[in-house]
Order: structure tokens, then sequence, then C-alpha cells
């Protein structure tokens, strides 16, 4: 432990402590804005880039970057010297004048980290003036826009896509004021092995990199009288909608969210919690009947499209291990178009299917062309959590004052197994409950596999089931993901079935969600948020949804059968590995 | 060649060697033996040296006196100015500007007949006389070679060589007969610091990564020589080769590493070549690679090339670059001795710190250390480049002043002019002015009038050069060499360079100096790197010393050296105009106007400032200013 003087305020710290950390001790606040320490998730930002949070270090010439200079015993520190104020003043007027003013009509208007720290520091106008960087704006990908003009070069991006998600899509290019972080030979997004995740676009503090904007191609649809717009949304957004509307992080707004929807104007609303438990029938029935039958183990989840991706680019030599199953949206789209669509009587391709995700993704992943049947897609549209508070908002509904309101059938009943699709971990809970009891025949009375849950990393369990050890893995965030499927490759791993995100702490944590700007404490709220959800149902096992019992009664018969193959199922790619 | 696996052979070895090295140091005269040395530097092989060297060879074959007179390449001798050189032992005899149509002259008159080849000697300036020999030559009578011992003396390309002037044997001393800590305690109490620029005690950097706990450590060479003019590095590999490798490997003994890098600019392909040359060579004779000398000590160096970033001569952004990375420096601490190559505590040294290594552990540390100052010891090389009668590369001891430099050494002023100020420090540095030629140079005094050592580069300015554009110019090159990561300097210095535009474009305010001035302050602040650290000090150092050349712009809208094209004004003398039209058929604006033997006007508001009228008059009428 080491003694540190931080504007007259003694504090002791360990000594990998940085001057920012033990500033916080003594209630000193520094302006940071590079700076972005997402430590349950092993993320920490330390570019030191932005030189925003300088401070006075008695005998050093020069300021020191709190965020990124460790403390030291005896250090004497001085946060509101004139000298350092002005220094970070400067920095921050450097850093506007060069960077665009449209902030009215930007897309992170009031969500902007460099707006909000200007608005801080009360600066009223910018001295330094001169050339504005220009970069041509790369929207080449159905998720992620890259507009360079407004990167601050804070290196988040980079970070996340690097360390955390081991993608290595970004990268800085370029020397002096031309530098910006960009792709390897500039290629656009599209063409690179980016996984559209959108971790990226979640962590920039700007509107550098965003997600492509689908809240137009929504409206359009709803307002073309000829289409049959109908909406599902994912499990995890419900559980963050909320915080669009000042509510606390994991309120469950389901109901006002569903009234919502339906006052937007669509036909139908739906519940793709509905289609997990459709997944669950599905890929339950693909790990039983390989478990049975000797076939490729582990099965490896495939909700996620992002990690989908990853695989298709960095283990294209494993493509035989994810289960065939389309992600629940996917599947609700291919049902629609065809179960419901039959039995409403409408033309699927007058049939619009759109999808409210915590993902960005997903916006790529339903433009994939083999997700679809006889020249339609199975999903249509898909919007973010956060394109659908701007619709809300945009409508003028008063969201906070809502009356519940509930699904629409017969798509819309689901239970508490579906729901924790998006907490890390729910998708394999849910798989289990349900192969649990087919395997044994038995009741399962704790539906509870609290070991799978969690924020850590990689998550294990074992569970008995018939005398046999069944061995279950759960990971999330993309180099979590590779580590683990490395030590497979090398046979160092033997699991029957692995649940992989692309995103740390799974959908709830999803490019597409309400930005957490650093506090992962709103990622553990959402997911309390989607279990005591779990809770509150009273079906709890997949299996044992009344209308899913009817869809495959009714349409699809046997579960894992012919025409389950054609409708729910799908096959992967093999991708450039650069 | 055989392996060395002791120190007996090695000495040995020095001994066969001995008559080459007599005849080279002049140490036996009395003979009919000669060394001829030609400069193989990039400078001079540009120069078509090494056809002149084959064509020394094949006079001396075709003059029958291969027995008697060996030619062959040696490192830069310095003295750029007049190259190629030609060396002739042991009587001294230097000749410049030597072309390879020379060669059979210098055989035929020095070698065959015995008489100096008058026309190719050099001659000194201020006596206008011809100098007989190099060490009656002003450029090298108050330097002090010992970083550039070799060059001028050994063939860079040939191990023996190296040997014969005592190479390798301080790493056998080192090995053999010292502990690391010893050797740490040599250089420690030499007095050795960096040459790259920041001065850093090189003992302690290397005690630093000796202590660290680790199984793997680093040594790594930074030839990543990036200072516009300076080729200080550049010579001292392709001069001698072997004195860097010795240096590593004594490096890696010191601090207990086994392997070694050296960074070097893929620009400098014969330093390279030279490089790669020396390195199969030490291996070979057992000097690298496993089982050192016999003695069990393992020691391998790779090389990574740099692609021209100048900011990979900042240490962590090259380590960044060995590793396959971006060349982007990242906060210190954690420093590289602690946290450096692959996380591995690593001691990078410049290539002309290591030079110096071989000679300190031969001679000891009291005798490097009575050279230099009371802070910095020994020598340090300067490239002399700009308005200086001799542009070269010169080795003095520290604590010289830099009258001795550029008047003594560098022969003063080009074209008589007057000497405005000099440039130390290459874009990290800052001006020097006639006020302060006699400072004594070392690293306290540069820093403390505004400039900095930097890695030696010295650029002459005379009172033609506008103070403004030259600062203007250092901070383009940081502009341009900016790894762009840090706010300050990314932005920072490109606003400076904005400003500077406008000034010297007569659109600045007294009160744009201010700001100058303050935005400047806060970049040397708050920037990451020594780079940005240092990128504004070109700025402030002119803007102290010549306040009123930037005011002269700002207010008076002038530019006193003329330099600036949009402050200049271009007018004909009605008493000196012969009315002889050339101004006006040149002007490619014809803006000029004028009859035949009349007096000619320029139109103010279409001239374009070109200057080619100004070029053109016979009789001087017209002036600009």
């Amino acid at each position: 432990m080491v003694n540190v003087n931080i504007n007259g305020k003694m504090v002791q710290v360990s000594e990998d402590t940085t001057i920012l950390e033990a500033a916080k001790l003594v209630n000193v606040k520094i302006p940071t804005l590079c700076h972005l320490d997402l430590h349950d998730i092993k993320m920490v930002n330390k570019a030191a880039s932005c030189r925003v949070c300088v401070v006075e270090v008695e005998g050093r010439k020069t300021l020191a970057p709190s965020c990124a200079t460790p403390v030291f015993d005896g250090m004497v520190v001085k946060t509101d010297t004139k000298k350092a104020v002005k220094a970070r003043r400067t920095v921050m007027e450097l850093l506007l004048s060069d960077h665009p003013k449209d902030c009215l009509i930007c897309e992170k208007n009031t969500e902007c980290e460099l707006q909000a720290l200007a608005a801080e520091m009360g600066l009223r106008h910018v001295k330094y003036e001169g050339e504005i960087s220009e970069f041509p704006i790369d929207d080449s990908s159905f998720s992620i826009v890259r507009d360079m003009t407004k990167c601050i070069m804070c290196r988040r991006c980079e970070t996340m896509c690097n360390e955390v998600q081991t993608v290595h899509v970004l990268s800085g290019l370029g020397r002096g004021f031309d530098t910006v972080v960009g792709t390897a030979f500039n290629l656009p997004m599209y063409e690179t092995n980016c996984t559209f995740c959108g971790q990226c676009l979640a962590v920039c503090p700007t509107a550098a990199l965003a997600e492509v904007n689908n809240v137009p191609k929504v409206w359009d649809a709803i307002n073309n009288e000829k289409k049959y717009v109908v909406v599902q949304t994912a499990p995890a957004v419900r559980v963050a909608l909320g915080e669009e509307f000042g509510m606390e992080p994991g309120t469950v707004v389901t109901g006002k969210m569903v009234a919502a929807l339906r006052s937007i104007g669509f036909d139908k609303v739906f519940d793709t919690d509905f289609a997990a438990d459709l997944t669950i029938m599905e890929e339950a029935s693909e790990f039983v009947h390989r478990l049975k039958h000797g076939g490729k183990l582990p099965m490896l989840t495939s909700c996620c499209p992002g990690w989908v991706k990853f695989f298709e680019h960095q283990f294209n030599d494993m493509l035989d291990i994810p289960s065939s199953c389309k992600s629940p949206h996917e599947m609700f789209g291919s049902v629609a178009k065809s179960y419901l669509a039959e039995k409403m009587g409408i033309d699927p391709k007058q049939m619009v299917v759109v999808s409210v995700m915590p993902c960005v993704a997903k916006k790529y992943e339903a433009a994939r062309p083999e997700l679809g049947h006889g020249g339609t897609k199975d999903v249509d549209i898909v919007i973010t959590t956060r394109e659908l508070a701007r619709m809300i908002n945009e409508a003028g509904i008063s969201f906070n004052h809502l009356e519940d309101e509930e699904f629409d059938n017969p798509l819309g009943e689901s239970t508490g197994a579906s729901v924790i699709f998006g907490a890390t971990g729910g998708v394999i809970e849910a798989a289990l409950r349900t192969a649990y009891e087919w395997l044994t025949e038995e009741t399962l009375e704790n539906v509870e596999f609290e070991a799978l849950r969690g924020i850590e990393g990689t998550k294990e369990a074992t569970i008995s089931i018939n005398g046999e050890d069944i061995h279950i893995a759960v990971t999330h965030g993309l180099g979590n993901a590779r580590n683990l499927l490395e030590r497979i490759r090398r046979g160092e791993a033997q699991y029957h079935a692995i649940e992989i995100m692309a995103c740390p702490g799974g959908c709830i944590g999803g490019g597409g969600q309400p930005f957490h700007h650093g506090d992962l404490e709103i990622l553990e709220k959402r997911i309390a948020g989607i279990y005591s959800e779990d809770r509150a149902k009273t079906i709890r096992k997949s299996h044992e949804n009344p209308m899913i019992k009817k869809i495959y009664e009714e349409y699809l018969g046997e579960p894992y059968g012919k025409k389950a193959h054609e409708l729910l199922h799908t096959y992967y790619v093999p991708r450039q590995k650069m | 060649m055989e392996r060395i696996n002791n120190l007996d052979t090695l000495i040995q070895m020095q001994k066969e060697f001995e008559n080459i090295m007599e005849i080279r140091k002049s140490t036996v005269t009395n003979t009919e033996r000669r060394e001829l040395l030609i400069c193989g530097g990039t400078g001079c092989v540009s120069s078509e040296s090494l056809k002149l060297l084959e064509n020394l060879k094949d006079e001396i074959k075709k003059h029958g006196l291969e027995d008697k007179v060996r030619a062959s390449i040696t490192g830069c001798f310095g003295f750029c100015e007049k190259g190629p050189i030609v060396k002739v032992f042991p009587e001294d005899v230097f000749y410049v500007g030597v072309t390879p149509g020379d060669a059979a002259n210098i055989v035929s008159t020095h070698l065959v007949q015995g008489r100096k080849v008058e026309r190719l000697l050099y001659e000194e300036p201020a006596l206008k006389k011809k100098v007989d020999t190099q060490h009656e030559m002003e450029f090298y009578k108050k330097q002090k070679r010992i970083a550039l011992r070799n060059c001028g003396l050994i063939n860079p390309e040939l191990i023996e060589e190296y040997i014969a002037n005592r190479g390798y044997e301080a790493l056998g001393r080192c090995l053999l007969e010292m502990t690391p800590k010893e050797v740490i305690h040599i250089i420690k109490t030499s007095g050795l610091r960096g040459r790259g620029g920041g001065g850093f005690p090189t003992g302690l950097k290397w005690e630093y990564a000796s202590k660290m706990d680790s199984p793997i450590k680093y040594v790594v060479c930074n030839a990543d020589e990036g200072d516009p003019g300076a080729f200080m590095d550049r010579s001292i590999l392709e001069g001698d080769p072997h004195s860097i490798i010795e240096a590593m490997v004594i490096t890696g003994y010191s601090i207990g590493s086994n392997k070694g890098f050296v960074y070097i600019r893929a620009e400098y392909p014969l330093a390279i070549k030279r490089l790669k040359n020396a390195l199969k060579q030490a291996k070979q004779a057992g000097l690298l690679g496993q089982n050192i000398m016999g003695t069990g000590f393992n020691f391998d160096i790779d090389i990574k090339y740099g692609a021209g970033a100048f900011v990979c001569g900042e240490e962590t952004a090259l380590i960044h670059s060995i590793e396959g990375g971006r060349g982007e420096p990242t906060t210190k601490p954690p420093f590289p001795a602690e946290k450096g190559l692959w996380d591995k505590p690593t001691s990078v040294n410049n290539v002309e710190t290591f030079a110096n290594v071989p000679a300190i552990i031969i001679n000891g540390a009291s005798w490097y250390n009575k050279f230099g100052s009371d802070t910095s010891k020994g020598t340090k090389v300067f490239a002399l480049a700009g308005k200086i009668n001799n542009v070269g590369l010169v080795e003095v001891p520290m604590g010289i002043s830099l009258r001795e430099i550029i008047y003594d050494i560098g022969g003063g002023i080009k074209d008589g002019k007057e000497f405005k100020a000099v440039q130390t420090g290459g874009p990290s540095g800052g001006c020097i002015t006639a006020d302060q030629l006699d400072v004594k140079i070392d690293y306290e005094s540069l820093y403390s009038i505004g400039s900095m050592m930097g890695s030696g580069g010295m650029i002459v300015i005379d009172e033609d050069n506008c103070i403004v554009d030259i600062a203007k110019f250092y901070l383009q090159f940081t502009v341009e060499e900016s790894c762009g990561k840090c706010t300050p300097c990314r932005v920072g210095n490109k606003r400076l360079y904005e400003m500077l535009t406008k000034i010297t474009e007569g659109k600045g305010t007294e009160e744009d100096l201010e700001t100058l001035r303050t935005l400047a302050e806060t970049i040397k602040l708050t920037s990451l790197c020594g780079l940005g650290q240092t990128a504004p000090n070109p700025v402030l150092s002119t803007m102290k010393y010549f306040h009123e050349e930037y005011l002269a712009h700002v207010r008076d809208k002038k530019c006193p050296a003329g330099v600036c094209q949009s402050l200049l004004r271009y007018t004909i003398s009605e008493e000196k105009c012969i009315g002889c039209t050339k101004c006006a058929r040149v002007c490619p604006v014809s803006c000029i106007s004028g009859k035949v033997k009349e007096v000619h006007v320029i139109d103010q508001d279409l001239c374009i400032k070109c200057g080619a009228c100004f070029d053109a008059c016979p009789v001087n009428a017209i002036s600009k200013g």
C-alpha cells in the first residue's frame, strides 16, 4: 500500500492503482474521455490518447494522464491547478476543433460523451480553428456505419474489437492529422472479418460508429396499406427499453412495450420468446439426437449471428459442430410467413416481419441469403432497442404512462425458458430444462442452473442425466469463445454442449441496447430483470408451452423432423480468414 | 574463419593483422607498403567511390604494385562536403573530391613517383593553402573519434580488420574476466548517456534491466535514425558494424539476455548489408550465437526493418513495431526495462551509444570520463548541415563550444553570409543564436537554452533564412510524422502549423503570437511521448530569440529575410531602370508595363511574386522586401 496526496487529501491505495482510481476514492472528479474500464469483462482502455484527464504530479515536468499513471508512495497530485485545468480545456478545444458541430442532428445527440464533456467544462467557443478531417462514410454493411469524421481516436473500439472480441478488424491507420481508426487496406466493413457484434459502437463515445438506421423502413412498411406488418421482440429488449425512458436498468417493461408497438401501428405484436421456445424444441431434439446416435459433440448453440460469423471465419474447419438451428427471430419469421400466413390467409409476400433486437448483427443476419423461402426473407427489417425507443418518441407515445398489454397469439405465448435467452447461459439452461426431461422422462424440479449464470467469462457445469455426466460450458465475448474453441480444436477440452454469445453478458449487453457508458452494473441489473421475468412465469419449460405443442400438432409435425428442418434449420458457409 | 574459443586466440589474431594497423595508424612510416582507404559510406558510394576503388585496384595491378599496395573501402571519414575521399597511409595524405578518373593519376603520381597529387589535396579556405595531411586539417583538429574510431580506419566488411583494432577484445574481457555487475559498474562510472537524444545514463538503464527477475530479456539496438540531416547511426553501421554487435552481446551479458534485435530503417540498404555480413562473420567466429568464445554464454541478434516512421525511434513505439503492431508509443511507466518487448525486460540503446561501449570497456571508465563536461561525458557525433562550409559528420568531446564546431571545424558560414542561428536536436530541438555560440555543449546546457542534444543533427541557418519559415519547416515534419495517437500532437501541432502558415502569409495578428505560444506550451505539457512533448520546441525557441522577426511578419507584414512569398513586394527603381524590357518579357502574368528605354512599373495587384523579374534585371533595378 502507498500513500498518495490528491489535492491535499490523503489516500492509501495499492501500488497498481491509477491516479484516477485513487482520486475517485477521495471524491476528486477528474474528467475522462478515452478512458473506459470494463473490468468485469477484462477490458480496460488504457490508450491514454485523449489527454483530457491530465493532472499535475509534483516533480514531473509534464502533466500526467491520470487514467494511465500508476501512483507511487508519497505522490503529490494536484488536479485543480490553473495549469491542469487550462491544459484540459485546451485539449478539449483541440478535439472540438477537428470535430463536426452538427450535434443537433447527430445520431448520438444527448448520448455523446464528447458533447457531455464539453457541456461539463462549460466550453462556449473554440479558440483553435483549421482544417477538419474528412473521411468517406462506410455504410457498406447492414449493421454498422462508420463516420470517421466523428472519431476522436479514443481507441475504445480497437481495444474492444482486438482484445476482448479478438476479431482484429479495427486498427489505427495513417499518420499525423490524417490518422484514423480503420480496417486493413481500408476495406469496407462488409468485406472484412467483422462479425457485426456491434460492441465497437457500444463503447464509441461519439457517433463515429453507429448502427444502420432502419427506422424509416419500418415507418414505410407500417404506412403501406398493402403490407401486413408483424413485429417480434427479443427477450433482452424488455429489460433494457425502460432505460431509454428514465427507468431503472433491469425494469421489466414487457406490457408497456407491447402497448407501444401496437400504438405505433404494427398489425400484430408477437414475441421472439415464442420462437425461443421453438428453438429449444429443435435444439434439444438435435442434442438428444446427437447424444443418442453418436453425432458430433460438442454441440454449439447458434442463436447468435455475431458468433456464427466469427466461427465461419475463424473456425471454418469446424462448421459441423454448431447446431443447425436458425436463431429464434429467424425461426419466428419462417413460421410467421408460413404457418401464420396460411392460418390468416395472408400472402407471405405482403407480410413484413420486423424484429426488435438488442443486437446490430441481427440486421446483417436477416440479410443472409439462405434465411428465407421462395423469394421472401424470413425477417425483413431489424431494429434495435434504441431504434424502437426513437420510434416510440417519434410517435409521441408517453411510454411510462402506458397500460400493460399482452402479446398477440398464436406467436405470442412463451415460457420462462425462453426469456432467459437474453442472458449469458440462458439458452443452454433452457435447453437443459427440456433435454433433461426428455432423456430421463422425469420431471425436473429445480429448473435453475445457477452454475451457468452470471457475468464470468466462461462457466462450466456437469449435469448427471441417466447416470451419464453431461459436460456443459457457457462463454460470452468472442475472445473467450476463441480460447474455448481453440482448446477444443487441440483436443484439450471435452464438452457435450456449449453456449456461445458474442457480446459480453449475452444479448442483454448487445450492441443495440441502450448505452451503458461504462457502467457494467447496468448489465447485471438487466440480467436480474431477465431472471425475475423467468420466475414470474407459470410455465418455465419450453416443451410445456401450449402454443408450441399446437404448432407441432397443426403444422410442423415432429421436432427435428422433415418440415421442421425445412423451416427451422440452416447451414453455415466457410469464410475467408484474413 | 575458425571459431575463437578463448581470449588468447583473439589476441593472437590481433597480432596477425598488426602489420596493416601499424601502417594505417602511421606507427610505422619507414616502409614501401601503402594502404589506400576509400570511403565506402552511402554518400561517397553514390558519388562512384566503388568504381573509383575498382579503378585504383586496376591501376595498382597495372603498375605491378599489388605486393606493396592495398586498396579497400572503409567507413565514413566525416568530411562529406568533399567526398569521395581517398586516404593514403602511412603518410596520412587526404585526397578530396576524387573521381574514378583520378585513379590513374593517384597511382602513377603518388604511388609510383612518390609525389602528392596536388590538385586533389584539400585547400584550407582560411589559409588559401593546400593541406598535405589529414591531421593538419582544421576539420579534424578538434575532433576526438571514439564512436567513429574505426570509420576511416578499417574495412567494415572484414571481421579480421575489426579484430586487428582490438575488436571483440572488450567482449572477451567481459565474458571471461568480469561479472555482469562489474560491466555495468564500468559503464555507470564512465558516465555514458543515451546518444539517441534522451541522455539517460546507459549504465543505469542496464542496471534496471539486469535487476528484473525474468528468464527472458531483450536487447534492442535503436537504429531508426530519423532526424532530418542526421546520419551518424547509418555511418557507424556502415563503417563499423561489428562494434554494435560486440556492444549488444556485452549488454546481453550484463542484463541477462540472450536475444537482441537491431531495429533499422529499411531505407538504409548499405548499412543493412554490412550488418548482415558482420552478423554472419561474428557467428562463424563464435563471437555470436551459441557458446560465445567457449564461455557457454549464448546471444543471438535478429534484424527488424522499420518502414521509415520517425516516431518508431521512440522506444515504446519501436518495441510495438518489432512486435508486429502499429508503431505508436504507449505511456511510460512501465518503462521498457521493466516491461518492454513482448512484456519482457528490455534495454533499448541507440547505435552511437553502443559504439562507445567496447572502447569504454577496453580503455576503462576513467579514460572515457576524462572527455566531456561535468554532466556529459565522452564525445558526441554531430551531423553538420545547412549553410555551413564543411557539411559532414564530426565527433567532438562534450563541452566544446558551438563556435568551435561551426567556425573551427565547420569552416564557417557558406558564401560569407551572416550566421543567424543553428538548430540542434532536429525537429525536437530549438535554435541557438549568435549570443549563445560560446555555450559549452552538453545535455544540460542545450536544454537550458531551449534546445536539446537530440540525436546530433546540427543545421546552420544564415541571414537568408526566415526564422518563421524554419519553425514551420520543422513543424511540418512533426505534423507529418506524428503517430496521431494523442490529441495535442495530432491536432495541436497541426493547429500550430496552420497558425505559422497564416503568419507567413501575412494574415497573422499579434494576438496569434500569444495563442501560438500558449498552445505550444500546452502541447509540450500534455503530449503522450517525446515526439509530441518536444515538437513545439522549434516554435518556442524561435519565438523567444527572434521575437522581432515574428513581429515583423504580423505587425509590419514583412519578411525581413525575404523568404515568405506572400509578404514580398517587388518594386522597380526609377533611378536604376534602363528600360531594357527584360523584366516585362519574363513576367509570366504580364504585370510589368513600360516602353523601351522608359522606366517600367509592376502592377502590384497582379504580381504573383515569382521573382522572375528580379532574376532577369541586368542592372539590379528591382528590389524585393
